[in-house]
């Protein structure tokens, strides 16, 4: 019986993932530019991806806000968990307000940030009319900072979230150990760095591979807040892929870009679904 | 034909042996104990009598059908789990009726069922609880009612006493028992606690590693145990053991550590029947008497349990735990004489672990 | 962490309390600046600056956002795409969660030969890029005929759910003790009765954090919405970012923020009233798996 209940969506699901992830191979194997075309013809289209400069751009620009995204979400949560930890008494009211960045669509995130950023009338305007009249902040439409605008954007929407699972981490951690540290004479700080911060390993592993996760995905984000410009300055493996499959009629290329993407994807959560999954039952 | 037959079942899951070829008969109405060490086997074979797993060869037998491939809900059996398993969001009555409305009984023959078996058991008053807003006897009790409702042919109860704390443990057994007494169902019950073995059960099965080491009568399982593990786990303080000095097997009289220790004529008549190459001697605590006379010791330890004391003496011997009615007067440092009537004497042999005389 | 003030001088909770608050602004800013921008004409957000009060609570913005912005060439504000959306949510949340459910029921009370082996399979299409499937989904919803439809849409997503929701009721579902299924069974219930007269009943918590997480994904989904769909179809993110990146010749920041605020709302309003089990979700999600 539960076979059978099973069977329809979970034919579907794998129709769907599996199914679909083996035509786009097949796609970005193929001659295929407005319209599929299924022609073989071997490494050809990713030949042409890594000779992109628009490619390499992406994954330069992938590597800068993946990194700064993770290191910043991860640093600036930890820091909220940790002070918020120290028994607070409005922490409820303070948690949601750092949390409800992410109910929000990064469409609408990527809006406002780009008003907050406008060169012009957003944040340079207003520090110039405090008083500091030489403050520029063209980030956003300047080529070699524009990706950094993605990061604090990104930021934003998701420290609180990185926030939210450090503190149900740092909650979860037996009472018993910190006493025993604060027995043996160890200071608080002494006992966050040597104790507990250890001990969020598996949080941290987790919080990092979500992170990286979205990282990899931020599509509407860019799309939001820069287009992917100003140029494709700020261009990621996700806008490229779009822009290649659904504007610049190269249809085999966006696919060769999509099977990259799958490919680091796979490389870092394969082995964690794998570990996973063994040790739980 | 027995109310429950269990023939030649074995069970293996992958290379591992879980149950090595069990028999046991139960008769209509009999109270049987599986009793053991955990990992010994008794609730995978509980889990088969219920239909919750399968055997890997072998059958069993409920009455005259063989109900080997069965599923649960057409056995006509009922189960009291180790953690009672009531419904959550279901209140007591509803809990009870649960199997009978799967069966489509009625709804005033339901009523009629929950109210017999609350009557039962005394929980009239509970009837419109959740299980949430009970306490652990309780909870207990609703599970037993939800087995009673259901008229089954069989009884199944798996450690339920575990999650009970030792007073209420004491009562809840009582309980079983005189439930017992009037409804007169074929039960198999587990346990891993030996006490429970010894008061509840008509006939006890002690399993080991998968086997049944011995399936006799509480008095059976006491006072001739088969083998040297069954001896030493039913029996609190456990029994004494003695190693037997290998030079003085086979000859007229054994030695431990030097010391002859005297047999009755009908040990060394079965010794002569079976030689052993190694043997121990085993002694129950309560058979050995602190005396005048006998092996001389000292006393080590003493531990008053009430109506009780257990006195542990060192010996020539080896170390021996004496069980006295009341207490004593010796204390601890004092020396001390134990002696024994050499028919309370166990032999077993080392090498196949079962009991000669 | 520390279970007792002594340890704290005023300094160090000042500290911490400057630090929080400090983030707390940090947080707030953005919605202050979207709200106050929205209320503002275009003359006030010029004259004055991201921080100033609007001088009136001006709704001009909202009106226009609603009914007469322009999104491309359409001028007829985000109205439309805000029905789009509402009409694609619905179902494509109910869908998603009810198989995600029945999906976990069987993955965590009904094992079977290899059923860990498909569920990693199935929870690999909640970790991997959409980007992936994009090209072949739109080829197959255009030989489906869906192609620019709300219908298609929800297909997609209902998909794409399936296995973050499948994750949550089977990581739920397993903390459900088996004896409660065993016992059922004993008392001759079969699978489906199981599963509405007991597993579902107990399922309060993790339905209600499962509808807001869908709710949230599906609603600000913007990927999907921009590949499958055209014209009539196109949800509320969509309409938005066309919005927001019209090259038309005065840029009416004002009318923007109303826009987004108007985008943001269902969710934002979600998130206040039930934010608890909102929490629960996102750390049911991701430090569960």
């Amino acid at each position: 019986m539960p076979r059978l209940v099973l069977a329809p969506s979970f034919a579907l699901a794998f129709v769907f993932i599996y199914g679909l992830i083996a035509w786009n191979g097949v796609l970005s194997f193929s001659a295929s530019r407005i319209l599929p075309n299924y022609e073989f013809v071997g490494w050809a289209q990713y030949a042409t991806l890594f000779a992109s400069e628009r490619w390499s751009v992406a994954l330069k620009n992938l590597a800068i806000f993946s990194s700064l995204f993770i290191g910043l979400g991860l640093g600036l949560g930890l820091l909220l968990a940790i002070l918020l930890d120290q028994k607070i008494r409005v922490e409820g009211t303070l948690r949601t307000i750092y949390l409800y960045p992410m109910a929000l669509s990064f469409i609408v995130t990527g809006t406002a940030w780009k008003w907050i950023l406008n060169p012009g009338l957003g944040l340079e305007h207003l520090v110039q009319s405090w008083g500091w009249t030489s403050f520029s902040f063209d980030w956003l439409v300047n080529p070699d900072r524009a990706i950094y605008t993605v990061v604090i954007a990104g930021v934003w929407q998701s420290a609180g979230f990185v926030m939210a699972l450090f503190l149900a981490g740092l909650r979860g951690i037996d009472d018993s150990i910190i006493k025993a540290a604060q027995i043996d004479g160890a200071s608080l700080p002494r006992i966050y760095w040597r104790v507990i911060i250890p001990s969020l390993r598996p949080v941290f592993f987790s919080t990092l591979l979500v992170l990286a996760h979205i990282s990899i995905k931020s599509f509407d984000l860019v799309m939001a807040l820069t287009a992917g410009g100003p140029g494709f300055a700020t261009d990621v493996p996700a806008t490229f892929m779009y822009a290649m499959s659904f504007s610049r009629g190269q249809i085999g290329l966006g696919a060769a870009s999509a099977t990259v993407m799958l490919a680091t994807v796979a490389a870092i959560v394969v082995p964690y679904l794998y570990s996973e999954l063994r040790t739980r039952k | 034909m027995g109310a429950l037959s269990i023939r030649n079942v074995r069970k293996s899951f992958g290379t591992v042996d879980i149950l090595k070829g069990i028999d046991i008969e139960v008769e209509e109405g009999e109270f049987l104990i599986l009793v053991g060490p955990s990992g010994c086997g008794k609730s995978t074979l509980l889990s088969m009598i219920a239909g919750l797993d399968v055997p890997s060869t072998g059958s069993i037998h409920i009455g005259e059908r063989d109900v080997t491939h069965e599923l649960p809900k057409d056995r006509d059996i009922a189960m009291v789990f180790q953690s009672y398993a009531l419904y959550p969001n279901m209140n007591v009555a509803q809990n009870i009726s649960f199997a009978l409305e799967m069966r489509k009984v009625p709804k005033a023959e339901r009523a009629a069922a929950v109210q017999r078996v609350a009557t039962m058991l005394q929980i009239e008053h509970l009837l419109d609880r959740k299980p949430g807003q009970l306490s652990g006897g309780q909870r207990q009790r609703v599970a037993m009612g939800r087995a009673l409702a259901r008229n089954p042919k069989l009884f199944l109860f798996d450690e339920p006493l575990s999650n009970l704390d030792a007073k209420l443990r004491v009562e809840m057994r009582a309980e079983i028992k005189l439930l017992h007494q009037r409804t007169r169902t074929t039960t198999v019950y587990v346990t891993h606690d030996q006490v429970e073995a010894m008061t509840l059960g008509d006939r006890i099965a002690v399993m080991r590693d998968g086997v049944v080491q011995q399936f006799g009568t509480p008095d059976d399982i006491y006072t001739r145990p088969a083998t040297r593990f069954v001896a030493e786990f039913i029996g609190s303080p456990a029994m004494n053991m003695l190693p037997v000095d290998a030079a003085s097997v086979g000859a007229e009289a054994l030695t431990v550590q030097g010391t002859s220790i005297a047999l009755s004529p009908e040990q060394q008549a079965a010794l002569r029947r079976q030689p052993a190459a190694g043997l121990v001697i085993g002694l129950r605590p309560e058979r050995v008497q602190l005396g005048d006379r006998g092996v001389a010791g000292r006393l080590t330890l003493l531990e008053p349990t009430g109506p009780d004391t257990y006195a542990f003496v060192d010996t020539p011997l080896g170390g021996l735990v004496s069980r006295v009615a009341g207490t004593v007067t010796q204390r601890v440092g004092d020396v001390v004489n134990l002696n024994w009537d050499a028919r309370d004497l166990h032999l077993f042999d080392t090498a196949t672990e079962a009991r000669i005389g | 962490m520390i279970r007792d003030r002594r340890s704290m001088t005023l300094w160090h909770r000042f500290a911490i309390w400057s630090v929080l608050l400090l983030f707390a602004a940090f947080f707030l800013l953005p919605l202050y600046v979207m709200v106050a921008t929205s209320l503002k004409d275009m003359a006030e957000v010029r004259d004055g600056n991201l921080l100033s009060l609007p001088g009136s609570l001006n709704f001009a913005a909202w009106h226009k956002a609603w009914s007469q912005a322009c999104t491309g060439t359409d001028c007829g504000g985000l109205q439309p795409f805000f029905w789009n959306s509402t009409l694609m949510v619905v179902p494509a949340v109910l869908i998603s969660t009810a198989l995600g459910a029945v999906n976990g029921y069987v993955f965590s009370k009904w094992k079977f030969a290899y059923s860990e082996l498909m569920f990693g399979m199935m929870l690999f299409g909640a970790f991997m890029p959409l980007q992936v499937v994009l090209l072949p989904m739109s080829q197959v919803l255009g030989w489906f005929n869906l192609a620019d439809s709300i219908w298609g849409l929800v297909i997609v997503h209902v998909l794409v759910g399936l296995a973050t929701t499948t994750l949550f009721f089977r990581n739920y579902y397993v903390s459900l003790p088996d004896e409660l299924v065993r016992a059922a069974m004993l008392d001759g219930a079969g699978f489906w009765r199981i599963f509405w007269r007991i597993v579902l009943p107990l399922s309060a918590p993790i339905l209600v954090v499962t509808l807001i997480w869908q709710f949230t994904q599906i609603w600000n989904d913007f990927l999907f919405g921009v590949v499958f769909s055209a014209g009539d179809a196109k949800p509320i993110t969509v309409g938005l970012n066309n919005m927001a990146n019209t090259s038309s010749s005065v840029k009416e920041y004002n009318v923007d923020m109303a826009a987004a605020m108007i985008a943001a709302l269902p969710t934002l309003a979600i998130y206040v009233l039930a934010g608890k089990h909102f929490v629960r979700g996102l750390t049911a999600g991701a430090v569960k798996g």
